[in-house]
């Protein structure tokens, strides 16, 4: 019998839906964004854009959340690291260039930056050394949000608090929508975020936009029935959220997960690096919570960020007013190895994965 | 650590009597292969000699620096057996003779040294391959992590083959599934919490191979380490002026490999093996290539992955299960430091 996994890449099925794909694309050029690294790896790593039709384009929007870290956090943790406090996050944060430092350099010049898998990860090295101070740097969409507000309820340590820049992804879609030059089309919605927010969470983005939305899973074929979803509607004329990923989102979203981050969190506005400021799309810790909250604790100031180097195409990389290779740096001046802007740093970033999967034009 | 266990001093490495004693006691009696030439091992001497069979002299050193240094499937000393002899069969060149240097830091369990020198001795009885030379050095506390294990083998190829040999119309072959090694010591490493029954692919490919040279037309091999098969398909691909278009489905992948480096966002192709090799073979004869790997126990699993074309000379295309296709592109380096 054929695992759960095998089945989502069955060959056959794959090339039915590439060929509903075509049947039902709609003879204008249409541009679909997603805003999800995995959706990327996934289309890069199986190859699938060798299977759309000529006039549908998929593109990374905000999709990275260590790519749109903004620089003014990125230093404060730096900052942070280098005046002696235990600094944990996630991996792909150790690459991230700050204006003077990445975390990585803080910590070859021996800073205490550790390298976590879960905000309990750095809660329980707050308990196991108690003399020192240890700070989570919370990165992330609503994905890994809960994680966080989950050990900030559960009474941490004294000695632990939260940095927190998570960002949201529905205002972060509503912004590109509005902006000028980006001309989307449809939107694949993003199926690990959406299993904690819901389908429902971009029903009233649709009825502003008028933008067909379909929430897709990981697999190739979770991928490409999604697409088939979002043309038929876009060929039909119609603007509605559909759930091509209903084994893992429902509806009303996780409604433990949500309650945890109302508990925690309150919505603020945030930078994106390369985007700028966005309304309402980022969290921040409820005043009763300020004990744990690093901004306060160490009255962290805003620092000067230069958010994009100089050539740089990230910033029209993150909003979908461009694909990696449109970028004079994509692959010269800017690789994985030495990162000129974000969306090469990020292991999800558009760049990084386009470069590692040699996602370029096969003849 | 258990109290009263013997372990490593600063003297053991200082060339006098109680060095004496730990080379007499631990580390000679284990190799059961000590003489390649007139001087040998148990001159200690301040070299050794060789006496080689007819062909061309081929070495390879390594130096072994695995964490953790006992992992499931094998360990360092394996490793460190395996690595040299591996690099000397991939050039089409049996084992002759090796030498090893280790260094070890202070307080390193002797009982453990005695088990990675047992597996080590090991692989290079059953490969034939003598011990003629070594070197021993200990360094303080802290300053090292465990042991480093280095390997200089010399073996003799009746006809050298490189990885530059590729040539368009040539079939791509793998000796068995890939990336194991890479996965098991991901699994095996505390920090990911991780549990699984993936042992490391860690074996010498010498017999599996020399029937293989013997009877068949091999134009290129290579042995996918550090980067994995990506790294080695490109490698040749570049060096032999060739495309590679590989079948993606092909590609013999344990599940749990590819479940691992799905929950670790890791490409399985970039991740090391230490017991596979890449071969291309000219058409003609692939069928009795991949019949003779079969035919071994170490290459069971042994399969066509692909073919070499004038197309795209340099670059390596990759057809997805779905019949999508990509580059397959150069890793930067392997994802995970200190794999071998």
């Amino acid at each position: 019998m054929k695992t759960d996994q095998e089945s989502l890449r069955d060959p056959r099925l794959a090339q039915a839906l590439a060929g509903a794909l075509h049947r039902a694309a709609p003879r204008r050029p249409v541009r679909i964004v997603h805003v999800c690294g995995t959706h990327e790896i996934t289309i890069s790593a199986h190859g699938l854009r060798h299977l759309l039709p000529d006039k549908v384009t998929v593109l990374e929007g905000p999709g990275c959340p260590v790519c749109v870290t903004s620089t003014v956090e990125l230093d404060q943790a730096v900052r942070l690291a280098t005046q002696g406090v235990a600094v944990c996050t996630f991996g792909d944060m150790m690459r991230v260039p700050g204006t003077e430092l990445t975390l990585d350099q803080a910590r070859s010049q021996g800073a205490p930056v550790h390298t976590v898998l879960s905000a309990a990860d750095a809660v329980e090295l707050a308990r196991r050394s108690p003399g020192q101070e240890v700070v989570f740097f919370a990165v992330g969409f609503e994905t890994t949000a809960p994680g966080t507000a989950a050990v900030l309820v559960d009474d941490p340590p004294d000695n632990f608090s939260v940095l927190c820049s998570h960002k949201l992804i529905p205002p972060a879609v509503e912004y590109l929508l509005d902006m000028p030059g980006t001309e989307l089309d449809g939107l694949l919605a993003p199926g690990h975020v959406s299993t904690v927010i819901g389908a429902k969470a971009y029903v009233d983005l649709v009825r502003r936009h008028q933008v067909p939305v379909v929430v897709g899973g990981f697999e190739p074929l979770d991928v490409l029935y999604a697409l088939v979803l979002l043309v038929r509607q876009m060929a039909d004329g119609e603007a509605k959220v559909e759930n091509a990923y209903p084994r893992a989102v429902a509806w009303e979203g996780n409604g433990q997960a949500q309650e945890l981050m109302r508990r925690a969190f309150h919505v603020c506005d945030a930078s994106w690096r390369g985007i700028g400021e966005i309304p309402a799309s980022g969290l921040s810790l409820r005043t009763e919570l300020s004990q744990w909250d690093a901004a306060m604790k160490y009255e962290i100031q805003g620092e000067q960020g230069q958010e994009v180097a100089p050539g740089c195409r990230c910033a029209d990389v993150l909003v979908a007013r461009a694909v990696p290779a449109d970028c004079p740096l994509f692959g010269v001046g800017c690789t994985p190895l030495s990162p000129v802007g974000p969306c090469m740093v990020g292991a999800e970033g558009a760049c990084a994965v386009w470069y590692r999967h040699g996602e370029r034009p096969v003849v | 650590m258990s109290v009263g266990e013997q372990r490593i001093g600063p003297m053991h490495g200082a060339g006098g009597e109680v060095m004496g004693r730990l080379l007499a006691d631990h580390v000679l009696p284990k190799f059961a292969l000590r003489s390649a030439g007139a001087v040998d091992l148990d001159a200690l001497d301040d070299g050794a000699t060789l006496a080689l069979p007819e062909g061309e002299m081929v070495v390879t050193t390594d130096a072994h620096v695995v964490k953790p240094l006992f992992f499931p499937g094998g360990d360092i000393g394996r490793l460190a057996a395996c690595g040299m002899v591996n690099d000397l069969a991939v050039m089409g060149a049996r084992p002759v003779a090796c030498t090893l240097a280790m260094v070890i830091e202070e307080g390193f369990s002797i009982r453990d040294l005695d088990r990675l020198l047992t597996s080590c001795a090991q692989v290079l009885e059953e490969t034939g391959t003598a011990l003629v030379a070594g070197d021993t050095k200990v360094m303080g506390r802290g300053e090292l992590d465990g042991v480093v294990l280095s390997t200089t083998g010399i073996g003799v190829a009746r006809r050298v083959i490189r990885d530059s040999g590729v040539r368009p119309g040539d079939e791509l072959l793998v000796t068995g599934p890939i990336g194991d090694h890479g996965m098991a010591l991901v699994a095996a490493r505390d920090d990911f919490h991780l549990q699984s029954d993936l042992l490391s692919d860690v074996a010498p490919l010498w017999s599996l191979l020399a029937e293989v040279l013997e009877e068949t037309h091999v134009t290129a091999m290579k042995d996918p380490t550090r980067g994995g098969l990506a790294a080695a398909l490109n490698e040749m691909a570049r060096k032999s002026g060739v495309g590679l278009e590989i079948d993606g489905p092909s590609i013999p992948l344990r599940p749990q490999v590819t479940a691992l480096a799905d929950l670790l966002g890791l490409d399985p192709l970039q991740s090391a093996c230490e017991g596979r090799a890449v071969l291309a073979v000219r058409q003609e004869d692939v069928e009795k290539a991949l019949a003779l790997l079969h035919g071994h126990p170490s290459g069971r699993e042994a399969a066509v992955i692909g073919r070499a074309t004038e197309h795209k000379p340099g670059r390596v295309v990759l057809c997805t299960e779905v019949g999508g296709r990509r580059l397959l592109d150069m890793p930067l380096g392997d994802p995970l430091p200190r794999i071998c």
